[in-house]
């Protein structure tokens, strides 16, 4: 007869003996261990902008919104452009009034509750757009927080969300410096831009590339050498987004300026 | 409407995406586990630090932390978009974000606070045991607590001196790990806050401990309060039922033994204030000196627009007039509750100016955000997000507490410890 001292103890041997194999098979997942020996694969999904050919018609977010079943009304977006609008005595101004869905059909500027701001035309040293999106980043830092591995990166680079596993937390959202993570109005889940991963991993380009009259938008493979939009990358100067924070986006600009946030 | 909108001023240029998408519940969150780590810190330095004079409140402080300690996890439910699948966080935790520690850090507190108040009533819970079983007749309500009570014994009646000694290591024991997991508890949620490289606010080592010791202070500020409360009604009671039972103690006799357990807490209610002062101070002055990329908003955002919520709510009401109340000589019992209450709304003001401060301003550092807290809760959303959804999350405690004293009281019990 054993008594109840040693029946927890030899509880906890068999429960303790159980862990330890079942543990081990997580420790050396062989499929880990190639992944992450053999990381280079053959394409890495990487994004050019060209700000001076971007004329800010938003037919790119349009596109976006209508390809992604993006709510049309629904103030959030996945792609947007900025206008950045520098006044002669040094003041920057910026807007992206419904992220330019509509394009920039008037010459004041979206303060929003500090209301529209008429800047005259001699007054302004510099204007340009800039589009914005996901930068996809190397070392993302929404994949990073996410406390149930809903948010995940595929092996070509693309940050993506499990929307059927998502717990709506929203420490993603926090934790992206470009703010391009919202809450899906509908679905109630984290949403982002997917560079139309549905398009590229068909042979197609994203949705706001094909929309864009002038070729500000281009998308690439960044390991492959004879890529043109590689060649621009690695022999032009080119810049990327907030890269003090150390996630490596590959989102390059061309022609950016200093004033971009 | 998308998440965050109905509450989200924008001014200036904001990137489209971005709302105040962690409003008044996460405000909720660090304030609650500050509760629940404040109020087990101050009963371990009774069970560890044999600090006598908090005998008194230290049971009482337990208690309450098992109390608090639900509640804890109910502002995230609230918060969370898809709270069915909160569960998840335990099921499949993705360990590189601090939130994934979440299931492991709570159950282990909860088991430590379950099992050594199970440790600390064990006498109790056994004497009660055998009394019940002792009566002949026995009504229906008894029958039930006395299957209650043997439930909660689990069968571990002995009442021996050397198993009441056991008992009282383990209390130690248990009291003795807690003490660090509770810091671990919250300094992880101050952790969540402060590996946000995102947010400038945010960002700095310091927050895990900034929180920790607010959180004692919070704690140890509510553990007062709840007892003068608790003190008071028992006076009222006590003076109606000594008119049967002149045995029973006096008003004068309660009153002496409430101020005396008030002094001693307030004390260690100051030495973690002072602490807690320090250290935001610090964070402070390093931003302003250092000054880098993010000062220009920040300090228009810390010095301008919110200059009222943290200067004179924060530091002023919330700080400094309690810090004077409590140093002034012949501490009384309503000073003493009015300086607790100005504590906790002080490290309320903290949570806010933290959580709601640190999305106040655009992280492309060229526009403000402003929170307007939704007070009536026309649709689901609202209500969570909102006042009531707050209140809710404050009053639960209080009645979890006096359902809990209904089973293991606090006051009047033999005490083996």
């Amino acid at each position: 007869m054993m008594n109840r001292r040693e029946f927890c103890k030899k509880t906890m041997i068999v429960a303790g003996g159980l862990i330890i194999p079942l543990s081990a098979l997580e420790v050396f997942n062989p499929r880990r261990l190639y992944a992450e020996k053999n990381d280079k694969g053959k394409v890495r999904w990487v994004f050019l902008v060209d700000v001076h050919k971007c004329v800010g018609c938003g037919f790119c977010v349009k596109a976006c919104k209508i390809e992604n079943d993006v709510t049309w009304d629904a103030n959030v977006t996945r792609t947007w452009v900025e206008r950045y609008v520098i006044t002669r005595d040094g003041q920057t101004l910026i807007d992206s009034p419904k992220g330019a869905r509509d394009g920039f059909t008037s010459q004041k500027i979206d303060q929003a509750h500090a209301g529209l701001k008429d800047v005259k035309p001699e007054d302004i040293a510099k204007g340009f757009f800039v589009p914005k999106l996901c930068n996809h980043c190397d070392n993302p830092p929404c994949v990073q927080v996410c406390p149930v591995g809903a948010t995940y990166q595929t092996q070509d680079g693309v940050v993506l969300v499990d929307r059927t596993w998502c717990i709506g937390c929203g420490y993603c959202v926090m934790g992206c410096p470009y703010g391009v993570r919202y809450f899906h109005p509908q679905l109630h889940v984290a949403e982002k831009c997917t560079l139309c991963y549905h398009r590229l991993s068909q042979g197609m380009k994203t949705a706001c590339v094909d929309a864009c009259p002038f070729g500000a938008r281009r998308v690439g493979n960044i390991r492959d050498p004879e890529d043109p939009v590689t060649k621009i990358i690695t022999t032009e100067q080119v810049n990327v987004l907030k890269e003090e924070f150390g996630t490596k986006p590959q989102v390059f600009y061309l022609g950016s300026s200093m004033e971009v946030k | 409407m998308v998440h965050g909108e109905a509450w989200t001023l924008k001014e200036f240029f904001v990137y489209p995406n971005e709302y105040i998408y962690w409003s008044i519940q996460i405000v909720m969150y660090p304030f609650m586990t500050g509760l629940v780590a404040g109020a087990f810190v101050l009963s371990s330095l009774y069970h560890v630090f044999g600090v006598k004079q908090l005998k008194d409140i230290a049971r009482f402080s337990l208690v309450f932390s098992l109390a608090l300690l639900p509640v804890a996890m109910m502002p995230l439910m609230l918060h969370l978009q898809q709270p069915q699948r909160g569960i998840y966080v335990m099921m499949t935790p993705h360990f590189t974000s601090a939130i994934a520690a979440f299931g492991i850090v709570f159950t282990t507190y909860g088991l430590i606070v379950a099992s050594e108040i199970w440790f600390v009533y064990r006498q109790f819970i056994v004497e009660t045991v055998l009394e019940l079983r002792a009566k002949q007749q026995k009504t229906a309500v008894e029958s039930a607590r006395l299957f209650l009570y043997s439930l909660l014994s689990m069968g571990a009646m002995d009442l021996s001196p050397e198993a009441l000694h056991k008992d009282e290591r383990a209390v130690g024991i248990l009291a003795g790990i807690g003490i660090p997991v509770a810091c671990f508890l919250h300094g992880y949620a101050g952790f969540i806050f402060g590996s946000v490289k995102a947010n400038a606010l945010w960002m700095t080592p310091l927050m895990p401990v900034i929180f920790i010791c607010s959180a004692v202070v919070s704690g140890i500020a509510l553990c007062i309060v709840t007892y003068i409360i608790t003190m008071e009604i028992r006076k009222l009671i006590f003076a109606r039922k000594r008119r049967n039972n002149p045995r029973l103690p006096s008003t004068e006799e309660l009153k002496s033994a409430e101020i005396q357990v008030v002094t001693m807490t307030a004390k260690y209610l100051v030495m973690f204030l002072v602490l807690a002062i320090t250290l935001e101070l610090l964070d402070l002055i390093f931003r302003t000196y250092t000054a880098v990329k993010s000062w220009d908003i920040l300090r228009s955002v810390i010095y301008e627009r919110d200059f009222f919520k943290i200067f004179i709510l924060q530091y002023g009401l919330g700080n400094v007039v309690p810090f004077i109340i409590f140093l002034r000589p012949g501490l009384t019992i309503r000073r003493a509750l009015v300086g607790t209450l100005l504590v906790l709304m002080g490290v309320f003001m903290m949570r806010w100016n933290v959580v709601i401060g640190g999305q106040a301003f655009s992280a492309s550092f060229s526009g403000f955000m402003e929170y307007q807290l939704p007070i009536w809760p026309s649709t689901l959303e609202l209500f969570k997000e909102g006042l009531f959804g707050a209140l809710s999350v404050i009053i639960t405690p209080f009645v979890l507490f006096f359902l809990v004293t209904r089973i293991l009281p606090v006051f009047g019990i033999k005490d083996s410890h």
